[in-house]
């Protein structure tokens, strides 16, 4: 059993067998990482580079902590957008560093396209970590992965992500892969950040957290960039807050059982009230365990792929 | 030099067509029109079977690159494209560094034009509007005309203060030349890369709205109804900016607008797979907006077809869809495209078709009208409607070769063009 | 293709591999059987059954998967589906008795030792397989061993279980020459 494409670049297109040959494959990581050497020798001998032209704390290291647990040789590289913008153009900074006979390149870019791109200046296998507001693949994979493990199946539940969804990294790669294993999706959040024509993506669309809740088996809660403030997208925290954030008592009100994932870092009671982020309908630090596993997985089905 | 065109089909608005007619040319100028003219003593006989030959086209909006961006394009490689593609003239944008605000750089332009590939093509440059382009101050319109400058522009940028755009307005009528405005509204879709809908929400592209344009148009037009000025829309991409020059046309008689053929064949479903050739500006838009170009050509509220001719080199667009330059050449596949989307879709016949690419932007910019008669200098565009033939960019005359339609299959190709007692044959 | 050992064969060999078992290890105490996917995940399963009926004693027991150890990843054609190792005992200072159906190369041996050396710190691992079919190309020998079985490199060995087959037997198989 291989994936069918050599690459990860985005879930859109990605088969519901492959989803679930990733899936399946992360449930035998997550049992090595509950081992006291939490290290198998998979991948020894092949070299990954990271390439993050964002910083990404959070990704980098878990895809770090993937690439070191399966064995494999790690290089970081990091830089700004701007740098990319004035010096070497992307293309010449990968094939450098290709030329020093690499395997894959994991790479984070602000720019969305840039995997797609990456894929056809150089020969080696490519995993997008993120490419502006376009996919990130291992991070919709890993939600997926949570909901499973929480629910034992995704096809029929009702999942909807909160807040940004325009600049999200994380919101397309979702809808796609929630589509693709047969969850229902909705998006909430204000009429600014919820770009134009996403209903034709098969989405729900509400505008008001109360509906959300009472429609959801599963709240996805997306971090809310404070520094888009001042594109005027929305008036202020406060009122975000007030509208949109997901808090204990907009739950209790409609008293159900509800899961909360967020794909952090989170600003705790701007988006997401502290008391839900640390309670019992919490899953997010499963959710960063996953991601590991998930990560492992993807690493070994493209890294051993023959 | 005697040259003689056998079998012509003349598509001239002015002229009557009575069949296949054979042209004696003597030296730049039509001696005989008629059936049958002998082709002894001829210098040159081209047998034109199948063909027909128009009033020389012209492409009023192109960018020569040059001077400042030579790496891009330079007029000497601009003009041999456009001769490729079956124009006679174009006229050139002043976005090049410097600008061409200044009328030495308009006549070192024109100079350059006569110079280059025996001066086949002419070459009309544009003025800017304002000086360096920078919005803030009119350039010296008046020297601009008098040194040669047919228009006026800012392309590449919107004229935003709306003072400054009617005192530009005012202020250029005097010499009768149009202002050309690239509309752009400078906030909406600030940062954007495609057109905004289904496709850039797809593609977590920021967007850029129909309304960046359309809404800068419809001040435009109210600012140009007001100081009556005789005002062209540049590359208008999308239903809203149809309507709106729709309903302003039949009360203000000079106002006019283009359209690319790029933006009537394209729709944004093209950016799919992130083609950096596949991002201008205005964006390609949907396919609803392709419908009313194309029922705005026909309908007459499109006045011209212009390329928006945008070289840029191989290593500017071998980036980040984000990061690369917008734009694309289009001189080499303008006839091609029309022909298959207009002509053969039948939304235009091969007579509005020559109007869109020559009666019409020489109207426009006050050029002197070139038709196919006996006395006439002879500036012709010859163009094969038949004949199929497939897009290959690495055949381009043009130093660039950033276009999105590599390996399009066309019907409708241009054969050569005659001007100034010179022919160039298309390869 | 020929049967080299029929059902009673099977069963008697197994019986008689519990009694070696028991008796190398002076009883059943602190055993830990261990069986390598996929065959000798079933045949740690019949063991314990026999062993059972022998000491009436249920021993522990776990799966080793050991498709992430292979040293042979990038060669083969096919990648493997990961089943993953379930082994919920603490393996610390346990006897293991490692248990798969054929030593041949001794690489899958190889590969479960490491893997087991990851998982914790047994007092002793001892190796069980159901034939030795020869063709070492690592020091490494089983501790016991169902039948001694000389093969030529052209031959395969099938070992059928009922688990997954129809019967449990096992056959000695021609490879056609230039076959795989």
């Amino acid at each position: 059993m291989s994936l069918e494409n050599r690459h990860l670049l985005g879930l859109e297109g990605v088969s519901k067998n492959d989803i679930q040959l990733i899936l399946d494959t992360a449930e035998t990581f997550r049992e090595v990482l509950e081992r006291p050497i939490k290290k198998v020798p998979t991948l020894q001998g092949k070299t990954i580079v990271n390439l993050f032209f964002e910083s990404s704390t959070r990704t980098r290291i878990s895809f770090e902590l993937a690439e070191r647990r399966l064995s494999a040789d790690v290089v970081n590289f990091s830089a700004d957008m701007s740098s990319l913008k004035k010096g070497e153009t992307l293309k010449d900074t990968a094939r450098n560093i290709e030329a020093m006979k690499i395997d894959m390149v994991v790479m984070r870019h602000g720019a969305p396209g840039a995997a797609l791109f990456l894929s056809k200046v150089i020969n080696s296998v490519i995993i997008n970590a993120g490419d502006g507001s376009h996919e990130h693949p291992t991070q919709a994979l890993l939600d997926l992965y949570s909901i499973r493990e929480k629910y034992n199946h995704i096809e029929g539940l009702n999942v909807c992500i909160v807040g940004d969804i325009s600049h999200s990294r994380v919101a397309l790669s979702n809808i796609h892969g929630l589509k693709t294993m047969g969850a229902n999706i909705a998006v909430c959040g204000p009429a600014t950040l919820i770009p134009r024509e996403l209903d034709r993506l098969g989405v729900k669309i509400f505008n008001r957290i109360d509906e959300a809740i009472e429609w959801a088996n599963v709240l996805n809660v997306l971090r809310i960039q404070l520094e888009r403030q001042d594109k005027s997208f929305f008036p202020s925290l406060g009122e975000y807050r007030k509208y949109f954030a997901v808090t204990k008592d907009k739950i209790q009100k409609i008293n159900k059982n509800i899961t909360i994932m967020h794909p952090g870092p989170i600003n705790r009671d701007v988006e997401l009230s502290a008391d839900l982020a640390d309670g019992e309908h919490s899953i997010i630090l499963q959710q960063v365990l996953n991601g590991v596993a998930v990560r492992m997985a993807v690493l070994y089905l493209l890294g051993t792929r023959s | 030099m005697k040259h003689l065109l056998k079998n012509c089909m003349i598509i001239d608005p002015e002229v009557q067509n009575n069949g296949p007619v054979d042209i004696l040319i003597v030296n730049e100028t039509i001696e005989k029109i008629g059936a049958g003219i002998a082709d002894l003593k001829m210098d040159n006989v081209i047998d034109m079977q199948g063909y027909i030959v128009a009033p020389g086209f012209i492409d009023m909006h192109v960018h020569l690159r040059e001077p400042g961006f030579e790496h891009k394009e330079t007029i000497e490689s601009g003009t041999l494209a456009a001769a490729n593609g079956g124009f006679t003239a174009v006229c050139c944008m002043p976005n090049t560094n410097p600008s061409i605000d200044d009328q030495s750089l308009v006549k070192w332009i024109i100079q350059k034009g006569k110079e280059s590939n025996n001066g086949i093509v002419d070459v009309f440059p544009i003025g800017t509007i304002t000086k360096a382009r920078e919005g803030k101050e009119l350039s010296l319109m008046m020297e601009l005309a008098d040194a040669g400058a047919v228009a006026f522009s800012d392309d590449g940028s919107s004229v935003q203060n709306s003072e400054l755009l009617r005192r530009a307005m005012e202020y250029s009528s005097m010499s009768n030349k149009p202002i050309i405005q690239h509309a752009e509204d400078p906030f909406l879709g600030k940062g954007g890369a495609m057109n905004e809908g289904f496709e850039s929400t797809r593609l977590g592209i920021s967007p850029i709205p129909s309304i960046t344009e359309s809404s800068v148009i419809a001040r435009d037009l109210i600012i140009a109804g007001y100081t009556n000025a005789a005002y062209h829309a540049a590359h208008i991409s999308c239903r809203e900016s149809v309507e709106l020059i729709k309903n302003t046309k039949n009360k203000m008689q000079k106002i006019s607008c283009e359209v690319t053929p790029h933006h009537f064949t394209l729709t944004d479903e093209a950016v799919r797979n992130f083609d950096t050739n596949t991002k201008m500006n205005p964006p390609l838009r949907t396919k609803d907006d392709i419908i009313a170009l194309k029922e705005g050509l026909r309908d007459g509220i499109i006045d011209v077809i212009a390329t928006d001719h945008a070289p840029h080199s191989f290593d500017e667009k071998e980036v980040e869809f984000l990061f690369a330059p917008f734009g694309i050449v289009g001189l080499e596949t303008a006839i091609g495209l029309s022909i298959t989307e207009l002509v053969v879709t039948g939304y235009l016949t091969l007579m509005q078709l020559v109007e869109k690419f020559s009666v019409n932007p020489r109207k426009i910019l006050h050029l002197p009208q070139v038709t196919i008669r006996e006395g006439e200098l002879a500036n012709l565009t010859i163009i094969s409607p038949e004949t199929e033939w497939i897009v290959q960019v690495d055949k381009f005359k043009s130093q660039s070769k950033n276009s999105p339609f590599n390996n399009y299959k066309l019907k409708g190709k241009p054969i050569g063009i005659f001007n100034h007692g010179r022919i160039y044959l298309s390869s | 293709m020929k049967k080299v050992i029929d059902e009673t064969g099977f069963n008697r060999t197994l019986t008689r591999l519990a009694h070696e078992i028991l008796e190398k290890n002076k009883g059943a105490e602190n055993l830990a059987l261990i069986g390598i996917r996929t065959r000798g995940e079933f045949l740690a399963k019949r063991l314990r059954e026999v062993i059972w009926t022998i000491e009436n004693l249920e021993l522990k027991i776990g799966i080793l998967d050991i498709t992430l150890y292979r040293d042979d990843l990038k060669e083969i054609h096919y990648q493997p589906l990961l089943k993953g190792t379930e082994i919920d005992f603490d393996i610390n200072k346990k006897d293991v008795i490692l248990i798969d159906d054929v030593l041949f190369t001794g690489r899958t041996v190889r590969a479960a030792l490491d893997e087991l050396v990851d998982l914790g710190r047994p007092s002793s691992i001892q190796l069980a397989v159901l034939i030795d079919r020869g063709h070492r190309e690592l020091p490494i020998r089983a501790d016991f061993v169902g039948k001694n079985l000389p093969t030529s490199l052209n031959e395969e060995v099938k070992v059928a279980m009922k688990e997954i087959d129809s019967e449990d037997s096992v056959y000695l198989k021609t490879l056609n020459i230039g076959g795989e």
